[in-house]
């Protein structure tokens, strides 16, 4: 069996848990399995993982599973992937997926890929593919062994719906005390956040300063879009650090990446280069991103973007 | 504070991503290396304030062959006090983290220091396999860690905002930016790296149970759609109806 750890967010699963049922659900088609997913606490309809492909939903629920410690997840998910006799186990390539991976590939004694964004072929070698070079490239990997653990790069592949409501199943399992405790959770509120975002609206320093950021901002509210920035701008403190996208940033994939006032260095583009579609609204002719871009306007963002913002009102309206 | 900070070597952030002709391999011709980026700038210097503040040790270890002592020096220049090579290709994360893991045991380790992630293989594996191994907790994205008598209080980066827990050492903690404030190794200690040990050790038996075995560049993109910037109804047109992102 594929075997999911399907993570929520307080009770709520976000796309990327439907992404993860998908890929999971692909993953035991072609290895001509079932897949069945892992939920640790108390979720909302967790039987909804079955439009996704999951046959069953297995869930713990526990007060030690209220917080995350990752010494305490990976024993519960490697004791149920041991438990179920999963084959492969997938977990998002998210902070709590990443901080998993590794401890579930010593535990399952399981060769590990991270940040996957391809289905595995599994006639003969067990293969998979994935980014690397911060998206200037990619590397397929062969895992040797009997189990593997992989974790699914988020925006990856579009969660399909394939079935009707999951039978859920409570699990047995024996989780370890807890040697982190957490002291509080601090969520920027109301934007979706970057990595998953799917419309992103980006500025740099040819915004020249930060009182300027209405133009960013009027544009993303009304595309409902997040916004992000280059380095320089986070590091001089125009906004803040989180915001900070490229290869020393947040690496993004979204539907739509809109940079205003940014060259397109390697080190930016490094991050955002996976994006489905890109616009580039700059200056220079020669500012290096419109190589990277499906669509440029050349021109003073100052002039533009309020355009811009104008015909998306109007598209809005219509 | 005894501190283990594990460093490793990537391409140069500027460099062009070229494959040998089968793809089975990274072309390196020409390829200027680095230490990552959050190894250096962020897990080894918070080392080096612990230290510091509160006295003790920081230890680097490298997996990896004898040209990697370039950029183990310029950790020792920038301020730690020794360094250890394990002497092996790091082919697969788990290979590298049996060497640390083994390593760290043996010379027990209140802290063990490590980047977010590489910035070639962009893995973010290591640190979890060690920490397990341990048997030890594991903070990743750290951008932010005080100590508070003996317990360490730590902010890592989630999706959307930022988690504190408090947390007794010893743990493996990974590094973000926010860390701490990269430091540039000056001529004094360029020149105390030359004489500060650095010991080249042979590995422990492992296993590469996962493997690159081919690499391919992504399809070329197709030329720039100008647009003429009078007429932004036009580009809006093109992301409804032929982009269809919007
Ligand atoms: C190791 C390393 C890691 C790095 N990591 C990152 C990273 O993760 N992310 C990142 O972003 N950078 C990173 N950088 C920095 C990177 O090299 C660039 O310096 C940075 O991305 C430039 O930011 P920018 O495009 O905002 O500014 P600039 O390069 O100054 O570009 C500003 C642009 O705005 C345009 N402009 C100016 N005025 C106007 C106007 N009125 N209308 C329209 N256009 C205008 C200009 O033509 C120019 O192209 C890294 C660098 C190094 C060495
Ligand atoms: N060959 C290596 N030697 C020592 N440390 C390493 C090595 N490879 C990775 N690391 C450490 O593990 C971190 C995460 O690497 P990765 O899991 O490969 O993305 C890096 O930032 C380093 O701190």
């Amino acid at each position: 069996m594929v075997l999911v750890f399907a993570e929520h967010q307080n009770g709520t699963f976000k796309k990327a848990a439907f992404e993860l049922v998908s890929y999971g659900y692909k993953t035991a088609q072609a290895m001509g399995v079932e897949c069945a997913a892992l939920v640790l606490g108390q979720a909302e309809e967790p039987a909804s993982l079955g439009k996704y492909g999951a046959s069953k939903v297995y869930q713990f629920e526990h007060e030690a599973v209220q917080q995350f410690d990752s010494q305490v997840y990976a024993a519960l998910i490697a004791e149920a992937a041991k438990k179920l006799d999963a084959r492969v186990v997938v977990v998002n390539h998210s902070s709590t997926g990443k901080s998993l991976l590794g401890r579930l590939a010593v535990r399952l004694e399981a060769g590990s890929v991270s940040g996957v964004n391809a289905v595995p072929e599994v006639n003969g070698a067990f293969r998979v593919k994935k980014p690397v070079f911060s998206g200037k490239a990619f590397a397929t990997y062969e895992v040797a062994t009997p189990v593997k653990v992989l974790s699914l790069m988020g925006n990856a592949i579009q969660p399909a719906e394939v079935g009707d409501a999951a039978e859920v199943a409570a699990i047995e399992l024996d989780p370890p005390a807890a040697q982190v405790k957490v002291r509080d959770v601090n969520r920027v509120e109301g934007r979706v956040p970057l990595p998953e975002a799917e419309l992103v609206v980006s500025g740099g320093r040819g915004l020249k300063g930060p009182e300027n950021w209405g133009l960013v901002e009027d544009l993303a509210e009304l595309l409902g879009a997040t916004t992000a920035c280059s380095r320089p701008v986070a590091d001089v403190g125009w906004r803040p650090h989180h915001e900070h996208v490229g290869q020393t940033g947040i690496a993004i994939r979204p539907n739509l990446y809109i940079a205003i006032g940014i060259s397109g260095a390697i080190q930016h583009l490094a991050g955002v280069n996976n994006s489905k579609t890109i616009v580039v609204i700059n200056k220079d002719p020669e500012a290096p991103f419109f190589k990277a871009a499906d669509y440029g306007v050349v021109g003073d963002l100052f002039d533009v973007v309020p355009r811009l913002t104008e015909a998306i009102k109007t598209l809005k309206t219509d | 504070m005894k501190s283990l900070v594990c460093v490793s070597k990537t391409p140069d952030t500027t460099t062009k991503i070229a494959f040998t002709d089968d793809g089975k391999a990274f072309n390196t011709q020409g390829v200027q290396y680095i230490m990552n980026p959050y190894d250096e700038w962020y897990a080894l210097v918070r080392a080096l304030e612990l230290k510091e503040a509160r006295g003790g040790t920081v230890t680097l270890i490298n997996v990896g062959p004898a040209e990697n002592d370039t950029i183990i020096r310029k950790g020792l220049a920038i301020g730690a006090d020794e360094a250890v090579r394990v002497d092996a290709e790091p082919k697969s994360a788990f290979f590298v983290a049996r060497q640390i893991a083994h390593y760290a045991r043996e010379q027990d380790y209140d802290l063990v220091f490590l980047g977010k992630e590489t910035i070639d293989y962009n893995g973010s594996e290591v640190g979890a396999m060690v920490a397990e191994m341990l048997g030890v907790p594991f903070l990743s994205y750290a951008s932010h860690m005080e100590m508070e008598g003996d317990t360490a209080v730590v902010s890592r980066d989630i999706e959307g905002g930022t988690e504190t827990v408090e947390v007794k050492p010893p743990f493996v903690i990974s590094a973000a930016k926010g860390l701490a404030e990269q430091r540039i190794p000056n001529m004094r200690g360029i020149m105390m790296a030359k004489r500060k040990p650095l010991n080249v050790i042979e590995p422990v038996e492992a296993e590469d149970p996962a493997v690159a075995v081919h690499y391919e560049l992504p399809p070329e993109k197709g030329d720039v759609k100008l647009i003429d910037p009078e007429n932004m109804d036009e580009l809006v047109r093109l992301l409804h109806e032929e982009a269809k992102v919007i």
